[in-house]
Parts: C-alpha cells; sequence; structure tokens
C-alpha cells in the first residue's frame, strides 16, 4: 500500500516531481563537476604553470655554492666543477619519474663572435633518449619554454652546425633567419647556420644557442652540463616540506617517509640529488610557492561555487516540496484522520522526495561528469579524470541537501490538523 | 450503556465561542442527528468528538476514554481504532482506486487486505467500480465509497459530516439505505446534517444553535432511546424539530 501510495504521488505530481528531480540534478551535477575538477584541478594548475618555466634548478655542488654566496649564475664554468650528461636519464628513474613532466641541461661557454665575446648555451631542443629502465623519453627546452617567441625554427639535436640567437643580439649584429655565423673559441671555430631568431624578453636574448653537442665541442667540455632546468609536477608545500627543504636529516622516519612519498617540489629535488653525482637541486621557490596559492585559490573558489549552488539547491527543493505538501494538504490530511501518525506520513513524504531525489542525483552526476569535461577541455584544455569517490560524496551532499531542503515541508505536515483541512477551519 | 459522553463543552476560537456548554450521551448502537444552520457548530462538534480538534472545556469521553485529556499521537490512535469518518466532500485519495482508498485505511490501521476492502464496497455496492479512479465515479459512487473506507476497521462510532451534502435524491437514498442497515446491525451512528430529511431517519436529533444546545428531539418512530435523561434537562425539551420540521421514519 506503502508503494502504490508513493508511487501514485511521483506520477499524480509528475510535473512537480520533475521540477524537483531538475533541481537536485541541477545541485548535483555542479557538486559532481567541481568536487572531480577539485580533485583534478592540483595537476592540471602544475601542468598550467609549468608552461611558466621550471620549478627546479641542478647544479653542480660548488658551482651552487658560489651562486648562493656570490650570485654567480654561471658557476660551472668559474669552479670547473660540472655535472654529468650521461646521468641526466637517471633523472627519470627517481620515485617521482612521472612527475618529472621535462628538463633540458645547460653548458655555457664564451665565444668570440664578429670579434666580441658572446655567451653560447648548448642545451636539448627536442632530444630523445634512452633510459636504464629501458624506456625512452623525448624532452628540452622547446617543451620547456613554451613562451619563446621564435621567429624561424626550433633546431633538431642532430643539426649540430645550427644556432638560435637572441633577438637583442641579433638585432646588434644584424643576423637574420638563414645567415651564417662563425663562432669561435679556445677549442675551434664553427660556421653556424642560424635556424632562428629568439624572443624571450630576458637574458636569453643575448644568447645564442646550439646543440649542446656543439657546445661541449666549443667549449672543450665533452659529456659536460653546467645546469639542468627539470619542471616537474609537485604537491603544494606544507609545514612538512618546509622543514625537510632545510634540512632532511631532522625528520623522523615517519616524517622522512612521508615527505619523500609525496611530491613536494623539495623531496623531487632531493631525490634528483640522490640519483645526480655531486649535484644540489633547489627549488624554484618562487614559482613553487606562486603553484601553492594558486592551486589553494582555485580550490577556495570552486568550494565556493560548490556551497553556493547547493543552497541555492536547498532553496529550491524547499520551495517545491513546500508547495507540493501544500497542495496536498488535505490528502495529508486525510490520513492523519484515518490515523496515520505525522512519523508515517513523514516518511511517506520524504520516501517520494528521496527516489525523486535519487533520480536526480543520479541524472545529476551524469551531467556534472559532462560539465567536468566542458571545464576541462576549456579551461585546461585536457579531460578531467574521473575519480569514483565523488559518488559516495554527491550522493552524501545529494541527501543532505534534500532532507535539508525538506524540512520547512515536513514542519508543516506535523503541525497540520486534520480538521483545519477537512472542514476548512 | 453510553458510547459518547458529551459534558459541558465549549469552544473558543479568540472571541468567539463556536460551542457553548454542549452536553449530550449517545448510546451504543444508536443512531443520532445533529441538526442546526450553518455557523451552529455542528462540525465543531463533530471535529471535537472525532479526536480532531480539541474542546477548550468540558469532557468528551469516548468508549470509556476521556479524550480531551489525550495528546495527538493518542488521538491519532483512538481514531484509528474507534472512529469511521464519512466526509461531505468525499476526500478520496484521487491517484488511488477505490479499492485502494478502502484500503488506506486498513493500512494506517492494521494490514491491508483487499479481499475484505472489495468486500466492503460489495457491501456498499460498489464492487464493480473497485478499479475505478475517484474522478470516474460519480458523486454518490465516491460517497458509498467514503463510507466503505469508513467501515472498513469495524469502528465503534461512524461520524458522518453532511453525508448527503453533495448528492442527488437517488444517491441521498442509497447512502441513507446504508446508513439504515448499518444501525440495524447495531453500528452507532452520528450524522451531522442540516437537511431534515436525513435527520428525520435517526432516531434523536440534537439541535445546534448559536453553538448551544437548542434541543434534542427524539423520533417517535423508534421510541424513547433514554440516552439522554439526565444530562439533558435544562438543555433541551422534548418535542418537535421547530423550525426544522417533526422527524419522522419514512
Amino acid at each position: 500500500m506503502f508503494w502504490r501510495m508513493v508511487r501514485g504521488t511521483l506520477f499524480r505530481q509528475k510535473t512537480k516531481m520533475i521540477m524537483i528531480a531538475v533541481t537536485i540534478a541541477l545541485g548535483a551535477s555542479l557538486a559532481t563537476a567541481m568536487i572531480n575538477v577539485m580533485f583534478d584541478v592540483g595537476d592540471k594548475v602544475n601542468r598550467e604553470l609549468k608552461t611558466y618555466g621550471a620549478n627546479i634548478t641542478v647544479l653542480p655542488k660548488e658551482a651552487s655554492l658560489l651562486s648562493d654566496l656570490y650570485d654567480v649564475e654561471d658557476g660551472g664554468e668559474e669552479t670547473g666543477q660540472y655535472l654529468k650528461e650521461s646521468e641526466l636519464g637517471n633523472i627519470k628513474t627517481i620515485f617521482w619519474a612521472y612527475n618529472i613532466v621535462d628538463y633540458a641541461p645547460y653548458l655555457n661557454t664564451n665565444v668570440t663572435f664578429n670579434d666580441k665575446e658572446a655567451k653560447l648555451t648548448g642545451t636539448w631542443f627536442d632530444y630523445t633518449m634512452d633510459l636504464p629502465t629501458g624506456e625512452s623519453v623525448t624532452t628540452g627546452i622547446n617543451r620547456m619554454k613554451t613562451w619563446w617567441d621564435v621567429e624561424g625554427e626550433w633546431l633538431k639535436d642532430s643539426e649540430t652546425d645550427t644556432a638560435m640567437v637572441g633577438s637583442a643580439l641579433a638585432k646588434k649584429e644584424a643576423v637574420n633567419v638563414g645567415d651564417t655565423i662563425r663562432v669561435s673559441s679556445q677549442n675551434g671555430e664553427r660556421d653556424l647556420t642560424v635556424k632562428g631568431i629568439i624572443n624571450a624578453g630576458d637574458d636569453s636574448d643575448e644568447c645564442i644557442y646550439v646543440p649542446l653537442e656543439t657546445a661541449q665541442e666549443l667549449s672543450g667540455r665533452d659529456g659536460a652540463v653546467s645546469s639542468i632546468d627539470v619542471s616537474a609536477l609537485t604537491t603544494p608545500d606544507n609545514e612538512l616540506s618546509r622543514r625537510a627543504a632545510k634540512n632532511p636529516d631532522s625528520l623522523s622516519v615517519k616524517d622522512m617517509e612521508t615527505w619523500y612519498c609525496t611530491a613536494y617540489v623539495s623531496s623531487i629535488a632531493y631525490q634528483i640529488e640522490e640519483v645526480m653525482t655531486d649535484s644540489v637541486a633547489k627549488a624554484v621557490r618562487q614559482v613553487a610557492e606562486s603553484e601553492g596559492a594558486i592551486l589553494d585559490k582555485t580550490r577556495l573558489l570552486m568550494l565556493l561555487i560548490t556551497i553556493l549552488s547547493l543552497i541555492g539547491s536547498a532553496l529550491g527543493i524547499s520551495n517545491l516540496v513546500t508547495a507540493s505538501v501544500m497542495e496536498r494538504s488535505k490528502e495529508i490530511g486525510l490520513i492523519k484522520a484515518l490515523g496515520g501518525q505525522s512519523g508515517a506520513v513523514s516518511w511517506l513524504v520524504l520516501t517520494e522526495i528521496l527516489l525523486t531525489a535519487l533520480v536526480g542525483g543520479v541524472a545529476g552526476y551524469f551531467a556534472g561528469l559532462g560539465f567536468a569535461q566542458i571545464i576541462g577541455h576549456t579551461v585546461f584544455g585536457s579531460a578531467i579524470s574521473v575519480k569514483p569517490m565523488v559518488i559516495p560524496i554527491v550522493a552524501v551532499i545529494v541527501f543532505v541537501v534534500t532532507i535539508a531542503g525538506s524540512l520547512p515541508a515536513i514542519r508543516y505536515l506535523l503541525r497540520l490538523r486534520p480538521a483545519e483541512v477537512l472542514h476548512g477551519r | 450503556m453510553n458510547l459518547l459522553e458529551v459534558k459541558n463543552v465549549s469552544k473558543i476560537y479568540g472571541n468567539l465561542k463556536a460551542l457553548d456548554d454542549v452536553s449530550f450521551n449517545v448510546k451504543k448502537g444508536e443512531w443520532v442527528a445533529i441538526m442546526g444552520p450553518s455557523g451552529s457548530g455542528k462540525s465543531t462538534v463533530m471535529n471535537i468528538i472525532g479526536g480532531m480538534d480539541t474542546a477548550s472545556e468540558g469532557t468528551v469521553i469516548l468508549d470509556g476514554v476521556d479524550i480531551t485529556k489525550e495528546k495527538d499521537k493518542n488521538l491519532t490512535n483512538i481514531r484509528r481504532d474507534k472512529i469511521g469518518l464519512i466526509f461531505q466532500q468525499f476526500h478520496l485519495i484521487n491517484y488511488l482506486t477505490a479499492v485502494e482508498n478502502v484500503m488506506v485505511a486498513q493500512y494506517y490501521h492494521s494490514m491491508p487486505d483487499e479481499k475484505e476492502a472489495l468486500a466492503a464496497l460489495e457491501r456498499v455496492g460498489l464492487k464493480e467500480r473497485a478499479r475505478h479512479l475517484p474522478a470516474q465515479l460519480s458523486g454518490g459512487e465516491q460517497q458509498r465509497c467514503c463510507i466503505a473506507r469508513a467501515l472498513i476497521n469495524y469502528p465503534a462510532l461512524i461520524l458522518a459530516d453532511e453525508p448527503t451534502g453533495n448528492l442527488d435524491e437517488a444517491n441521498e437514498k442509497k447512502v441513507l439505505e446504508i446508513f439504515k442497515q448499518l444501525h440495524d446491525e447495531g453500528a452507532t451512528l452520528i450524522v451531522v446534517t442540516h437537511d431534515i430529511e436525513v435527520a428525520e431517519q435517526a432516531q434523536r436529533t440534537i439541535v445546534l444553535e448559536h453553538g448551544r444546545l437548542a434541543k434534542i428531539v427524539e423520533n417517535e418512530a423508534f421510541g424513547d432511546s433514554g440516552a439522554n435523561a439526565p444530562e439533558e434537562e435544562g438543555y433541551a425539551a422534548k418535542g418537535g424539530l421547530g423550525q426544522y420540521g417533526k422527524p419522522k421514519r419514512r
């Protein structure tokens, strides 16, 4: 009988129930979309921020010290200490290997160009290498310096007789794409074809960029690298990571384990140091901190949108359910007159609303997955991964919002006296 | 033996005294009509007797229980167990069929039994229309369905509020015929009406005026029920229905 009555109401008040379901679906869809995006936004924002450069710099130990003390940019040349090119593949073998998005080695040397001294930097542009694990990885600065405005084209690592020239230097020396420039050092002379002019808006505009092999030859430092820029997906810093960044040895075994197994920028840097001989890996603090701040603000914004949308849904449900109960006040009064206790009548109404909420919630969940993908593609240019744990969260939210929205109606129902509705008293 | 004792009951809404010191008794198996013009307090009496409203003053004892002292929850149980309600507006649930409407009363009383509900509908001549929705039934059929619902739990008291108020003459006759059968079978009936024809069917007619008990009229065709002595003294005088006419057995 109970279910006949529930079914009767659901079908009789079809329009009202559809409106309630749509209201719930709207709230549930927003909650689903926002929670899915919130869970995924860390990676998305990180990836987004990775386009603005590296967040870890690896230097030889002594060069790092010099850099700290005297703010010397190219410590390698001054100290004569370099990193090993042969160990570069190790970076992709650390515990957080999959969080290393890109990296590029640099070897800086001074050359003579048009009788003037110029800075020449050798690097990887789009370099594919085999890893010790048997896999291969392609990385380089054309993936990391995405904001560079290049006139002409990027270099190929195999074309060792080509170069890219910084826009300021190119302007000063009247160099154009397609020209051949002659650079010389103590170790020889090379004619290089200019394939591109770089407009980076920083010191790079004064440099000549060549494949790493060419720079090694001109500097006479075969297999040497003076620094590495690493772009990694990281977790925002917290108290533990800040403590660890100062001195990892001060951590307890448990804290050390937590820190090591979390993708903090400091723990990734620590792991890079472990695989690169005599290296110091440092977080580019500004980038790391911006990431954390942007991430926190983005999450807060989404949380606020979700809460506001749920409040809106609860108000909508409240209006609709109260209107529905008031419309049915004679029926409810009759049931009470026939001996139905307030609790039993409330349960009847709640069952109807919760069944409607179930339909609305399921529809809203799937609509929310769609919204999440729209947000993912529109804002981040990639899909949002669907997290199964969102299902129970949304279920609880729908339940709580529905119950909260139904409370005024239930209150009205409990106060309703049969005589008032059946005899107009 | 009195099934119902109404003692000095008043109902006050703000400054309005809807009922003023009303007293009367109803014996088990008796058929009583409560009559009076609009605003005389008929429905208020019915609501108080039916446990749907509370008296401001006085006591109402139904089947030995003082229902004026009971809380809402217990009043609901008393309605469920002891009272069968019949309304002028029928108040059938419009998305349930006739038989389902009868089963609703069973559901909130004990357990729905479709066979028994169909038997109740058969008793009021509605078996063939059992699977119809209220909208597919005529006014008379709806009222008979309402009667079947009131009877299904074998209540001690059947309270009918203007049961023929919305019916044509033919259907009024059918409903009154059912009441007669019920009365003959020993049911206790209180029928609130302003229709003299309906009131004439009862053993006694309690006449209300401006919330006060004007008089209690015995239907001579039934003889003195004796239910009101000595309480009605001072409130009513035996005799005709005055402006409402003299009741007579059809």
